[in-house]
């Protein structure tokens, strides 16, 4: 074995990998430290490993490496992190080692960063309702405690202060179970960073987050390891300490282009604009951590961001995701020119754990059908809209004249909210129940008759004499 | 027994190799993960490993089993959870935990349950029996009996059987090969799942799979030993058509291969299934059902292996005489897992980086759909029902085309009705269905030939309203004639009142056959009433306007039992409500 050996034997480095030869078994996956001429010393994994050479990537610029003189040691382990729940309020950069000025961090044990794949078998479903304040989400597309429901976002969109909101506000019904948030910032800003920490000591939530920083200037290749630290030690949080742990990676498209850094750098077959075709495999890789155990307390909710390159959400980045990930949030631009706060449209949105988990018990028996019926006449709306830019306002039908009102009115109304307002779950339906209430009852035929009977405010709708079909 | 020489992600290379077979099953490295063998090259094999290879060093060794990547089936396999090579997810989950760890081995199939074993009619010591003949019985489920057969490529006369409670590794029976041979059969057989089971020829499907959706059933049927593609891109609801049919259609046996597809959407089948009653004998639905999970996070050679563990077990209850519903979501990342490990084979690539024999491995797997008369000359089929996943919901790529060439039915799921929430979001324009004309007899002798009237005529208004549509598009509704603003409301009303359907609710979850053509009934009868109406010079807005439609909204809340009398009541108000409109 060569653990412990230092090589000096590099031949070749393109970009951000190296190629170490006479090394006979490098162990797939192997953690090196590679010493650089000055002393400095960074770290690197295996690749690829032949009874001759090892391909090793490396996190950090490979700048100043030295054919001659640079060394790498094969340390004999995958990579792992130490965790504890003391990582709680201290933050880490991109390789987990702590950024800021604190005492030494004791870790409980070590863990592999890769984690192991959860047992479908083994899952618990998720059930529970978290109710974040915000009537889009809360009401059209529920966030389950245990889902992974990412933020479609684009360029200058308030992503970020809708993330926050979400985290500041989010709680669960009769619950006073431990919580923690881990939150990772890939590839962001210093600014964007600065803003989420400052949200979460306003909120008093600092105390309860593991925060992990690659910022926009650090290291690319670290990138592919700072969301994999984040949900290792949300792992031990939720599963060995019972926490309800909500995970925040932000943004997933610079962890992607990483990916195709590494990828174009390796010399593989691009697939779809340049990235690697088992991107999707790698994406899951992350996203799958989400989830409830049987038996166990704890829960993993991911809530992550990413920005859709040309507002495209057909590129490889939203599309794969959205093939993984249960939903999506779906700002838009053309809500967002209209000042409305939160930008989020409904139609394109979705939360694919809902249905199993709202209604009578949860929140209440009218919300399906609610949801269902506000969806569809708010698409009827745009579809009144589109036309009237074409033939204009006159030319529509009464009853198009009507959607376009209420599709304004529910801009303005459902969706509009302040950055601190907190609504409830049933302030949320009240509000679309007001909405609807224009329609005759007849008409809501989305919703069970009985319960139209009961939630629908009057309004121009008589009520109906007996239901036609019992 | 060779040793490594490089391992790269899935991929390994190994030496020393030498009379190793292609697609031999080999175990990998001091862990022995499962691996099989995918291309050879002098004594080198090249090996893709089912399971994460972090931490495996070259010169560790490799171990070949010497047979084909195979599937255990025999009695223990229903209501089963197995991952992509057919391990037992929940005995894993006994053994290791929340997690899977690899280098696990259990049996596919429990080796220490009895079951017990019956002889089957006319089988006795001396009686001649053919590969594939049937000798007995265990009433596996309560849903389903599981007949036990000789494996393929085995006949002769039987030397000895006897009845009672045995293990799957218990001798059964002793059949005496024409070469003299004794062979001893258990209930268990073991087949590779590379390999077309065999049978005794084709026939055409002659009954359609009944699935209880209406959109499905009413215009785009999937006949039972056919196969079908359900391409969409993310949210249009592949996944919710591919539950409601493992829960509602009626088929036998159901197998469901989650193939790179979200670990909670497994969970879902198997929290619900077990819930789920059969509506003929009350039994959980589970009973009928085998499942086969390679979620997106588990090892990418293993979801490559699924899709063919699935088709196997579907063959082997095929051949028992059961018609089987294979549903495979998703193609698409059968697809990819082939292409990942060909490019890692370094493979001249084809279109959009997919192998070239992508097409080729996809009609192979399609075909082994089909009704067929078995070996032991019974009838039995397969139908299978592959969701689609293309990129970005383009359906021009390679996989939505390679699939599209093969399957004869094509449900079109589309966004824009996905974001409307109108599910299942099958577009009834582009989707099709080539069973129809081969159908038609059954449908005319079990549901009665206004069925495919009524079907002609609402599609009929459906594509009509499509070309108003356009119009209207263009000039505003308001500027066309009365009776095309009707058309416009009837479209509108077969949308909405019939082809909509809500997965979630208790009735409106699954129509059968005949309530589906009563609803139709009613909604042409609104049709010819309203026309009726118009010709005594009553205006559309007004038809439009009056409470006629509402009646037709509320037959999807009617339960079966009462469907007939409901759609008779809203005929009788509907001819009310019109009748009391005046010119």
């Amino acid at each position: 074995m060569n653990v412990g050996t230092e090589y000096r034997t590099i031949s070749r480095v393109a970009g951000p990998l190296i190629v170490v030869d006479r090394v006979a078994s490098a162990a797939y996956n192997e953690v090196v430290r590679i010493r650089m001429p000055n002393g400095e010393q960074k770290l690197g994994q295996v690749l690829e490993s032949t009874r001759d050479h090892a391909i090793v990537q490396m996190f950090g610029q490979t700048g100043g490496i030295n054919v001659n003189e640079t060394s790498v040691t094969f340390l004999g382990d995958t990579f792992r992190i130490g965790v504890s729940d003391e990582m709680l309020g201290r933050i880490f950069d991109g390789q987990g080692r702590p950024k800021d000025i604190g005492a030494e961090v004791v870790y409980s044990e070590k863990r592999d960063i890769n984690g192991e794949p959860i047992n479908p078998a083994a899952r618990a479903k998720p059930r529970d309702f978290i109710e974040t304040g915000i009537s889009t989400i809360d009401g059209l597309m529920t966030l389950i405690r245990g889902q992974k429901l990412p933020i479609f976002s684009s360029a200058g969109l308030p992503h970020n202060q809708l993330a926050a909101q979400v985290a500041r506000q989010a709680r669960v019904k009769d619950s006073s179970e431990n919580f923690a948030v881990v939150f990772a910032g890939i590839g962001i800003t210093y600014d964007d960073a600065a803003f989420f920490i400052k949200s979460f000591e306003s909120s008093g939530a600092l105390k309860r987050t593991a925060i992990f920083m690659n910022l926009a200037d650090d290291p690319g290749i670290e990138r592919i390891l700072t969301p994999r630290l984040a949900l290792t030690t949300a792992e031990y949080l939720a599963y060995e300490k019972g926490m309800h742990v909500l995970v925040m990676l932000t943004d997933m498209t610079s962890y992607c282009e990483s990916l195709r850094e590494l990828s174009s750098a390796r010399e593989e077959v691009p697939g779809r604009r340049g990235y690697p075709g088992y991107m999707y495999t790698d994406l899951a890789s992350i996203y799958e951590r989400a989830g409830l155990l049987v038996g166990k307390k704890g829960s993993i909710t991911q809530l992550n961001i990413l920005t859709m390159p040309g507002d495209d959400i057909t590129h490889p980045i939203p599309d794969l995701t959205g093939y993984i990930t249960e939903g999506q949030i779906l700002l838009s631009r053309e809500l967002a020119n209209k000042s409305v706060y939160p930008p989020i449209n409904p139609l394109g949105s979705l939360s694919r754990l809902m249905t199993g988990a709202v209604g009578p018990g949860v929140t209440r028996e009218d919300h399906k059908g609610w949801a269902d019926q506000l969806y569809g006449a708010y698409a009827r709306a745009v579809d009144a809209r589109d036309l009237s830019s074409i033939v204009g306002v006159e030319a529509l039908q009464e009853k198009d004249k009507e959607y376009l009102k209420f599709g304004e009115d529910f801009e303005e109304r459902f969706i509009v909210q302040g950055p601190n307002e907190h609504r409830s779950i049933e302030q949320t339906l009240e509000i679309g129940w007001e909405l609807l209430s224009r329609f005759d009852k007849d008409e809501l035929t989305r919703i069970k008759g009985d319960i139209v009977q009961r939630y629908h405010k009057g309004g121009k709708g008589a009520a109906r004499e007996a239901e036609p079909s019992g | 027994m060779g040793i490594i020489s490089k391992i790269a992600g899935p991929l390994a290379v190994a030496s020393g190799m030498t009379g190793s077979r292609m697609y031999d099953v080999v175990r990998v490295g001091r862990e022995r993960l499962i691996g099989e063998i995918i291309q050879l090259d002098g004594d080198r094999a090249i090996i893709q490993v089912y399971e994460d290879t972090s931490g495996i060093r070259p010169g560790e060794p490799v171990k070949s089993d010497g047979e084909p990547l195979s599937v255990e089936l025999g009695p223990g396999i229903l209501g089963n959870i197995f991952d992509g090579v057919q391990r037992p997810l929940e005995a894993i989950q006994r053994k290791s935990g929340a997690f899977i760890r690899r280098g696990i081995e259990v049996p596919s199939l429990d080796r220490k349950r009895r079951w017990h074993f019956h002889i089957g009619e006319g089988i006795r010591k001396g009686a001649r029996i053919g590969e594939g003949g049937i000798i007995g019985y265990v009433d596996e489920t309560e849903l389903v009996r599981h007949y036990i057969m000789v494996p393929q490529g085995i006949s002769g006369r039987l030397r000895s059987i006897r009845e009672g409670s045995f293990t799957v590794e218990d001798t059964i029976a002793e059949i005496e090969a024409p070469d003299g041979k004794v062979i001893a059969l258990t209930m268990m057989q073991r087949r590779p799942v590379r390999s077309v089971a065999r049978h005794s020829g084709k026939e055409q499907p002659d009954s359609p799979l009944i699935t209880g959706q209406r959109v499905v059933d009413f215009f785009f049927p999937v006949a039972k030993g056919g196969s079908a593609g359900i391409p969409g891109p993310f949210g249009s609801g592949k996944t919710v058509v591919s539950h409601q049919l493992a829960k509602h259609s009626d088929a036998e046996i159901v197998v469901y291969v989650g193939c790179g597809e979200r670990g909670n959407e497994m969970t879902e089948v198997l929290v619900e299934f077990p819930e789920l009653r059969d509506p003929k004998t009350g039994r959980p639905l589970m009973e009928r059902t085998v499942l086969i999970a390679n979620t997106s996070n588990m090892p990418v050679a293993a979801r490559e292996a699924s899709i063919y563990t699935g088709i196997t077990i579907s063959e082997y209850f095929r051949d028992m005489g059961y018609s089987v519903a294979l549903m495979a979501d998703s193609t698409s990342r059968w697809a990819e897992a082939m292409r990942e490990i060909s490019a890692r084979l370094e493979e001249m690539p084809g279109e959009e980086g997919y192998p070239a024999y992508l097409p080729k491995r996809l009609a192979e797997f399609y075909e082994r759909a089909g009704r067929v008369r078995t070996l032991s000359g019974k009838t039995g089929s397969v139908t299978i029902v592959g969701a689609v996943s293309p990129p970005g919901g383009d359906t021009s790529e390679p996989v939505s085309q390679g699939t599209l060439r093969v399957v004869k039915t094509y449900w079109a799921l589309d966004a824009a009705l996905a974001n409307s929430k109108h599910f299942p979001s099958i577009n009834w324009l582009n989707s099709y269905s080539l069973y129809k004309a081969q159908l038609a007899k059954w449908y005319s002798a079990n549901v009665g030939d206004d069925y495919g009237a009524y079907r002609e005529e609402a599609m009929k208004i459906l594509q009509k309203e499509a070309e108003l549509r356009d119009i209207v598009q263009l000039v505003g509704e308001d500027a066309l004639p009365d009776n095309e603003k009707l058309m416009l409301e009837m479209g509108r009303i077969i949308r909405e009142d019939f082809l909509r359907q809500n997965a979630f609710d208790e009735i409106d979850t699954y129509t059968s056959l005949e309530k589906q053509k009563l609803m139709a009934r009613a909604i042409l009868h609104y049709g010819e009433t309203a026309e009726k109406a118009l010709d005594r010079g009553v205006s559309a807005e007004r038809i439009i306007a009056s409470k006629a439609r509402a009646y037709l909204s509320r037959l999807k809340e009617a339960p079966e039992a009462d469907a007939e009398t409901a759609v008779k009541r809203a005929m009788e108000q509907i001819d009310a409500e019109f009748a009391a409109l005046e010119a």
